[in-house]
C-alpha cells in the first residue's frame, strides 16, 4: 500500500511541477506586465503545491530523502503527469486553455481530497483548494473572453482548444495504484469526476461560443511514464542545475 | 489603503489583475476598481493650496491622543 500510496502522491506533486515549470517559461515574457504577473502567481502556487506533495513523498520514502531529490533527481519515465500539462505554452490561447482544462480538473480532485482519511493529502488539499479555485476562475474568464471575443482570438483559442483535446481523456483514466488509493478512501476517482468536469467545461465553452471538440482520439501514457518527445527538454532545464551542483542549496 | 493603477480590457480582469498586482504581499481585504475614466483627481501644481494648510492645525492631527487600553489593534502614535 506504501508503494502506490507513493506512486499517487508523486504523479500530484509532478503534474503541479510540470504545469510550474511550463507556466514560469512566461516569467517577463507575457503580453501586457498584468498578465505577466498573474502567471507567474499562478506558477508560483503550483509550485508550492508541488514542494507540499514532493515533501510528503521524501517522508513516505524515508532513506533521507528530500523534496530535492523527489523533485530534480528521477529518470524521465519515473514523471507521471499528464501529457496535457507537458505541452508548449506555444501562445496566450495554447496556455490557458491548457490551464483551464486542468484547473477543472484539479479543483474537483482536490475538492475531493479533502475528504481523504489521509490527513497530510487533506491538509495540502485545503490549502491548494483556494489557489486553484483562483487558477480556475481565471482561466475560465479567458475563456471566454477569447472564445466570445474577436474574430482571431475566437480562432486562436477554438484552435487550441482542438489540439489539446486529445489529452484530456488521460485526466479520467485511472492506473492500479489510484484505483487502490481510491478504494482505500485515500485517494479521489478520476471516473467520478469526469461528469463534474464535462459539465463545467461545457458550461464555460457554451458560454465562450466555442465548439466541444469530438472524444474520438485520445492520447494517454503521462501517467505511466510514456512521455511525449517534450519532456527531456523540460527535464533538461529543471534538472540542470541539480545534476551539475549536485546538492546545490539556494 | 493601497492604491495603484493598472491597465485591463473589462472590470472582471481589473479586479483580478489588482489582486495580483497589489496583494501580492498580504495588503488585500477587499478591492475596489475604478476605470480612469470616472476619476478626478486633485492637480499636483495645487497640492499646496490644498493640503499645506492643514500642517498649521496641530490641534487636529489625532497625534495627540492617548490609546485607551482596550484598543487592541493600534498602535501608539510616536508623539503621543
Amino acid at each position: 500500500m506504501q508503494k502506490q500510496l507513493i506512486k499517487y502522491v508523486q504523479r500530484l506533486g509532478d503534474n503541479a511541477l510540470i504545469l510550474g515549470q511550463r507556466l514560469g517559461e512566461w516569467c517577463g515574457h507575457g503580453p501586457v506586465l498584468e498578465q505577466d504577473i498573474a502567471l507567474t502567481n499562478i506558477a508560483l502556487d503550483t509550485l508550492g503545491q508541488a514542494r507540499l506533495y514532493f515533501q510528503y513523498v521524501a517522508e513516505l520514502k524515508g532513506e533521507n530523502q528530500t523534496e530535492d531529490d523527489v523533485a530534480f533527481l528521477r529518470e524521465e519515465r519515473e514523471y507521471t503527469n499528464l501529457l496535457l500539462l507537458e505541452q508548449k505554452n506555444k501562445d496566450w490561447a495554447y496556455t490557458l486553455v491548457r490551464q483551464f482544462l486542468f484547473d477543472v480538473f484539479s479543483f474537483h480532485n482536490l475538492k475531493g481530497l479533502l475528504e481523504s482519511s489521509d490527513s497530510t493529502l487533506k491538509a495540502i488539499a485545503a490549502r491548494a483548494i483556494k489557489e486553484v479555485k483562483y487558477h480556475k476562475k481565471f482561466s475560465s474568464e479567458w475563456m471566454i473572453r477569447l472564445g466570445d471575443g474577436t474574430d482571431v482570438s475566437h480562432k486562436k483559442v477554438q484552435t487550441a482548444l482542438n489540439d489539446l483535446w486529445i489529452f484530456t481523456g488521460e485526466m479520467f483514466k485511472p492506473t492500479e495504484d489510484e484505483d487502490l488509493i481510491a478504494k482505500m478512501g485515500i485517494g479521489t476517482s478520476c471516473e467520478e469526476i469526469q461528469p463534474l468536469w464535462d459539465l463545467e467545461v461545457n458550461e464555460i465553452l457554451a458560454e465562450a461560443t466555442l465548439q466541444r471538440p469530438d472524444d474520438t482520439f485520445m492520447r494517454y501514457g503521462g501517467k505511466k511514464g510514456q512521455h511525449s518527445e517534450l519532456m527531456g527538454f523540460i527535464l533538461a532545464d529543471l534538472q540542470y542545475m541539480q545534476r551539475t551542483y549536485p546538492g546545490l542549496q539556494w | 489603503m493601497h492604491a495603484g493603477s493598472l491597465h485591463a480590457a473589462d472590470p472582471q480582469m481589473a479586479m483580478e489583475n489588482a489582486r495580483d498586482v497589489y496583494t501580492r504581499r498580504m495588503e488585500g481585504v477587499s478591492i475596489w476598481v475604478v476605470e480612469s475614466q470616472h476619476m478626478h483627481a486633485s492637480k499636483p501644481e495645487e497640492s499646496e493650496a490644498m493640503f499645506d494648510p492643514a500642517d498649521d492645525k496641530i490641534y487636529r492631527h489625532p497625534t495627540f491622543y492617548k490609546i485607551p487600553d482596550d484598543v487592541k489593534h493600534m498602535k501608539p502614535c510616536r508623539n503621543s
